[in-house]
C-alpha cells in the first residue's frame, strides 16, 4: 500500500464526514442546537435501502433521499418545543430523541446487522498505474466534493441560502429584518436530512451492514470535527469534519497495529485539548471570547 | 439546617427497600436495583443539579468504581488465568467489600478531580461534548487496556454483597452526604454561582474552584455508587456502564427535575421503578394470571418518549425542581419561595 494510496483513501472518507460535519455546523448555526440525533437521519436512510432492496436502484435512492428529509422534517417538529429551551436541556432533548429512536430501530430491526446490498460492484477496484482503486471512492469524492459545492452555492447565491446566513449570525435581527424563522430552520433541517441521506448512499456501499447505532457511529466522529474545527463557522466545522476523517483512515494505516484501538481515546482527547486551548476552533482565525457558546 | 427536606427522599428509599424485601427473587433485585439507581443519580445531581453545569461523563466514575471494586473482589485463585494480562498487583489483590467500597470511593474522586481540573474551565455545550469525550475515552481505555482490567471480557464471580442492607445503608449515604453538601458553605456558593455568575463572582465566589470541589465529591460518590452496582450484579463489563446507562440517569435526573435533591431521588425512583418492570415484562412476566411480554427495546423508547415529554412540557422535572419538606408547615411561618 503506498503512501498515494492511503491518501486517496483519506480524502474519501474525508469527504463524507466533511458533508457529515456541515450538515451538524448548518443547523448548529441557524438553531444554536447540536442535534445528536443527527446520525439516527442516517440509520434510517440505510433502514430505507435495506427494506428496498428488491427495488430498482433509482428507486432505492430516492426511497433512502426521502426517508432522511422525512425524519429530518419530523425532528424540526419535535424540537420545536425546546427552541427557547436552555443549552442544557437541548443537548439532554437531542440525545434522548437519539436514544429513542436507535431503540425504536432496535426493535424494528433488531441488533443483528442487516445487509443493505446496494451497489456491492462498487467496491471493485481498478488499476490506475500502480494504484488500486475502488470505484466507490471515487463515487464518494465526486458526492462529497459536489454536495459541499451544491451547498455553497445555496447559501451564496439564493435568497433562501442569504436568509440563512443572516439567521446563523444574528437571528433576533435577521427576524427584525424579516426573516422567517421557522421557515429558515424547517430548510436547513430538510437540507441536513438530503446531505444525511446522501452520505448514507456512499457509506452503505462500504459499510453494507446496518446496526441500529449505525448513524451514531458516523455521527461521534463528526461530531468531534466539528467542534475541533469550530463550531461557529460552518466552512470550519466542515473542514473540521474533512480533517477527522482523513486522520482516521492515515492514523489507522500508521499506527503500530496494538495502538489502533487506542484511536478514539486520541481523537477525543484531541477535542477537549482543542475545547480548552482554542475554543473558538483549529480553523477559525478569531480567538476572542473565552467562551463559545 | 431545614432537616426535614432529609426526610423524603430517605423515606422513599427506606420505603422501597420495605417493600422490595417482601416481594419474589425477580423484584426483589429489581427493587435493589433502584435503590443503586439512585444512589448513581443523586451522585450525578451532586455536580449537575447545584451548578447547572451538564456532566455526560458521570458513567466514567460509576464503571471505574465499579472496575475497582470488581477486580479487587474477584477471587484472586482465579483472575491470575482468566485475565493473564492483568498486572501481577491486581492479580493478586483480594480485598474485603467495605475496602473494596472505599477503593472505588477513591478512585472516582481522583478520577474526577484530575479530569475536572481542565474541564471545569468550560460551560454549557463545551463542557457537555468535554465530559461526554471523558465517558468515550474512559470506555475506550477499559475495554482495550487488559493490564488493569477484564478489557472486553465479563468481570465475574464478584461477591455479591450488595443486599438490602448495604444498598439501604448506601443509597442513605449518598443521599446525606449529598443534602449536607448541598446545605454547606461551599454548595450554597455553588448555587449562587449557577444562579447568577456575575453576582456571585462579584461578592468574591470563585467559581471554578466550587465546581471543581462539586465535581470531585460528585465522582466519589459516583464511584462509590458503581462499587455498590458491582456487587449487586456480580459480574461486569464495560458495555454496561456506557452510554445506555449514562442516557437513563440522565433522563431520571431530568424528569425528576435536575435542580432538587428530591426531583434527582424521586425520577430515579419513578424511572428505575417503570424500568424494571419493563425490564421483567422484557424477559415475559405474569400479570393478574395473563402472561404479558413485551418487545427488546420497549424499556428505553418507554424512557426516551417520557423524558422528551418532561422536557417539552414540565422542563423543570416532575418535583418542579424544588424540595420537600415534610413538616407540617405551622400557621402564621412565612413560606420562603422555592429553594432553588
Amino acid at each position: 500500500m503506498t503512501a498515494l494510496q492511503v491518501l486517496i483513501d483519506a480524502l474519501a472518507l474525508g469527504a463524507l464526514f466533511a458533508v457529515v460535519a456541515m450538515g451538524i455546523s448548518l443547523l448548529f448555526g441557524v438553531m444554536r442546537i447540536v442535534n445528536f440525533a443527527y446520525g439516527e437521519l442516517i440509520t434510517a436512510a440505510a433502514y430505507a435501502l435495506v427494506l428496498t432492496k428488491a427495488l430498482a436502484v433509482p428507486v432505492r435512492i430516492s426511497a433512502a433521499l426521502v426517508v432522511a428529509v422525512a425524519l429530518a422534517a419530523l425532528m424540526d417538529v419535535i424540537l420545536r418545543p425546546f427552541r427557547s429551551a436552555s443549552p442544557t436541556a437541548i443537548l439532554i432533548g437531542t440525545f434522548a430523541l437519539s436514544f429513542l429512536l436507535q431503540n425504536v430501530a432496535l426493535l424494528g430491526f433488531g441488533t443483528q446487522g442487516t445487509a443493505m446490498d446496494f451497489l456491492p460492484s462498487l467496491n471493485q477496484a481498478f488499476a490506475l498505474g500502480a494504484l488500486r482503486i475502488r470505484w466507490i471512492t471515487v463515487v464518494s469524492l465526486l458526492v462529497g466534493g459536489g454536495v459541499l459545492a451544491a451547498v455553497a452555492v445555496l447559501l451564496r447565491r439564493t435568497d433562501i441560502g442569504l436568509q440563512m446566513r443572516a439567521a446563523a449570525a444574528d437571528l433576533t435581527t435577521a427576524r427584525i429584518l424579516g426573516v422567517r424563522a421557522n421557515r429558515v430552520i424547517t430548510v436547513a433541517f430538510i437540507i441536513t436530512g438530503l446531505l444525511a441521506g446522501l452520505v448514507t448512499l456512499a457509506l452503505g456501499v462500504q459499510r453494507p451492514l446496518v446496526t441500529p447505532s449505525f448513524g451514531f457511529n458516523v455521527l461521534v466522529p463528526a461530531l468531534v470535527g466539528v467542534v475541533v474545527g469550530g463550531m461557529d463557522r460552518l466552512v470550519a466545522g466542515t473542514m473540521g469534519g474533512f480533517f477527522v476523517g482523513f486522520a482516521t483512515v492515515v492514523l489507522g494505516q500508521v499506527l503500530p497495529t496494538g495502538t489502533r484501538v487506542f484511536l478514539n481515546s486520541a481523537l477525543f482527547a484531541l477535542v477537549i485539548i482543542v475545547l480548552l486551548v482554542r475554543p473558538n476552533g483549529l480553523f477559525v482565525r478569531d480567538q476572542r471570547g473565552y467562551e463559545r457558546v | 439546617m431545614r432537616l426535614s427536606e432529609l426526610m423524603g427522599p430517605s423515606l422513599l428509599l427506606i420505603a422501597v427497600a420495605v417493600v422490595g424485601s417482601f416481594l419474589g427473587s425477580g423484584l426483589r433485585f429489581q427493587a435493589l436495583s433502584i435503590l443503586v439507581t439512585t444512589a448513581i443519580v443523586v451522585s450525578m445531581y451532586v455536580f449537575i443539579g447545584n451548578s447547572g453545569v451538564l456532566s455526560f461523563g458521570h458513567v466514567s466514575f460509576v464503571a471505574l468504581g465499579a472496575f475497582s471494586a470488581g477486580l479487587a473482589t474477584a477471587p484472586a485463585a482465579v483472575k491470575p488465568t482468566t485475565f493473564p494480562e492483568l498486572l501481577p498487583f491486581l492479580a493478586n489483590l483480594e480485598t474485603g467489600n467495605i475496602t473494596s467500597l472505599a477503593l472505588s470511593a477513591v478512585l472516582g474522586g481522583v478520577f474526577a478531580l484530575l479530569v475536572g481540573i481542565p474541564i471545569m474551565r468550560l460551560s454549557g455545550l463545551s463542557a457537555g461534548i468535554a465530559t461526554f469525550a471523558v465517558l468515550i475515552i474512559t470506555n475506550n481505555v477499559l475495554r482495550n487496556w487488559e493490564a488493569i482490567g477484564p478489557g472486553a471480557k465479563t468481570l465475574s464471580l464478584i461477591p455479591t454483597t450488595t443486599g438490602f442492607l448495604q444498598a439501604t445503608i448506601g443509597s442513605l449515604l449518598v443521599v446525606a452526604v449529598a443534602f449536607a453538601y448541598q446545605r454547606s458553605r461551599w454548595g450554597r456558593m455553588l448555587r449562587a454561582g449557577r444562579e447568577d455568575p456575575a453576582a456571585a463572582r462579584s461578592v468574591g465566589i470563585d467559581i471554578h474552584r466550587q465546581r471543581l470541589v462539586a465535581f470531585t465529591l460528585s465522582g466519589a460518590l459516583a464511584g462509590f455508587s458503581g462499587g455498590l452496582l458491582v456487587h449487586l450484579l456480580g459480574s461486569i463489563n464495560t458495555q454496561q456502564v456506557f452510554l445506555d446507562l449514562t442516557f437513563i440517569t440522565l433522563a431520571m435526573l431530568v424528569v425528576g427535575g435536575i435542580g432538587s435533591l428530591w426531583g434527582a431521588v424521586v425520577g430515579a425512583v419513578l424511572i428505575s421503578g417503570a424500568n424494571s418492570v419493563l425490564a421483567e415484562a422484557e424477559r415475559g412476566m405474569t400479570v393478574l394470571g395473563t402472561a404479558l411480554q413485551v418487545p427488546a427495546g420497549t424499556r428505553l423508547i418507554t424512557v426516551g418518549v417520557l423524558m422528551l415529554l418532561v422536557l417539552a412540557i414540565r422542563p423543570d422535572g416532575v418535583s418542579g425542581s424544588r424540595e420537600i419538606s415534610l413538616r407540617l408547615s405551622r400557621s402564621g411561618e412565612p413560606r420562603l419561595p422555592s429553594q432553588r
